[in-house]
């Protein structure tokens, strides 16, 4: 019979499909883990509704589960659950070491572009003489952004 | 079909209609960063459309991909403002903006619900909608004043009061200046001619090998 916690660390196994220096516990987007006898509910909490990752994160999480010999249910959790600030501290320093500044934090009131603009750290240099370059980037999670220190484009998890 | 099946397919057939029409910019947006921000928003929108989908498929007995793609043009709900077919800068802008602000009226209601898988929803949508309003107002922002973009906007007004409800169109009237609540809106239930080719196209796969699992 697994304990929660095989559970847990199994996941913590899974790369992020677009993203594979972060697991998909880093990520966050596991939100808890209920195992009764041989059934194991994972509730996950998806990132953007539209990313394609999705499906094949929750494929492997229902197969990481029956590796370890339980029948998995992955119930997929439609509310404001996720956020960037779900990011582990240890996601966060993986990202940032492959090239992705991690989002700021979450804020009660909405974002405005003037915050967006300048200030991020960059993180191949570490200047924050950074500029927005595209609200919007190669997947619905990240904006792109342009280091005017080291002359180096990068990009950056947006905050939601 | 209840009104809560009725009122998720009015929104989801929005954003994957809008969904669509933001998809064609894919590939010949004036400049490569505007290419990329359409084609995440339509990204964005698909999804917001399959979340919305997926809560009324479950209502109804059906799936997601069926409500999306397996009905008539006519069976669709969205409204007019979605459907035109609008390869100009300053008409795209003009609805995404008169769109962005219509949809953070209806989505602020929408958070306020008493059905916490419809508040739950809206208020994860409203997260990434925030970047979409940034977008669509750094532009509006930009083409204020030019004749152009004033009159796409004049021109789509009484089509944007039809996506919301008679209750929330005075807020929304609120948000676009010199506007009145009121002005001959062209509401839900008639489809603009643009519609049936869009549907030929975005169903056109699906119909060629009917009920194969992709």
């Amino acid at each position: 019979m697994v304990t929660a916690e095989q559970v847990w660390n199994a996941l913590a196994e899974i790369p992020d499909p677009e993203i594979p220096v972060i697991s998909l516990v880093d990520l966050g987007v596991v939100k808890d883990v209920h195992v009764d006898g041989d059934n194991v509910r994972v509730e996950f909490t998806p990132t953007f509704l539209g990313c394609p990752a999705l499906e094949v994160m929750r494929d492997a999480m229902a197969e990481k589960v029956r590796e370890l010999g339980a029948e998995p249910h992955v119930d997929v959790v439609l509310d404001d659950s996720w956020s960037t600030d779900r990011i582990t501290p240890q996601g966060r320093e993986k990202l940032r070491a492959s090239g992705f500044a991690p989002a700021s934090p979450r804020q009660a009131r909405p974002l405005q572009l003037v915050e967006l603009q300048r200030g991020f750290r960059c993180p191949y240099c570490g200047s924050t003489d950074t500029n927005l370059e595209n609200l919007f980037g190669p997947t619905p999670c990240r904006s792109v952004r342009y280091c005017n220190a080291c002359r180096q484009p990068f990009e950056q998890f947006k905050t939601i | 079909m209840t009104e809560r099946a009725q009122r998720l397919l009015e929104y989801a057939d929005d954003e994957l209609i809008l969904g669509w029409r933001d998809s064609e910019w894919t590939g010949i947006a004036p400049s490569l960063e505007e290419d990329v921000a359409f084609s995440s928003i339509a990204q964005n929108e698909i999804g917001h459309a399959r979340a919305l989908y997926e809560l009324a498929a479950r209502d109804l007995g059906t799936t997601a991909d069926e409500l999306a793609f397996d009905r008539t043009p006519d069976d669709y709900r969205c409204a007019p403002l979605v459907e035109l077919r609008k390869l100009d800068w300053a008409h795209t802008i003009a609805r995404h903006w008169l769109y962005e602000t219509a949809d953070e009226v209806r989505l602020a209601a929408l958070k306020q619900s008493d059905d916490p898988e419809v508040a739950g929803l809206a208020a994860k949508m409203d997260r990434e909608e925030v970047y979409h309003r940034l977008h669509a107002e750094m532009w509006a922002d930009r083409l204020r004043g030019e004749p152009r973009f004033e009159n796409a906007v004049a021109e789509l007004w009484p089509y944007a009061l039809g996506l919301l409800s008679e209750e929330l169109r005075t807020a929304f009237s609120e948000r676009v200046p010199g506007t009145v609540p009121g002005t001959g809106p062209v509401e839900r239930g008639v489809h603009s001619d643009e519609l049936r080719p869009l549907w030929e196209e975005m169903t056109m796969v699906r119909r060629s090998v009917p009920g194969a699992t992709w």
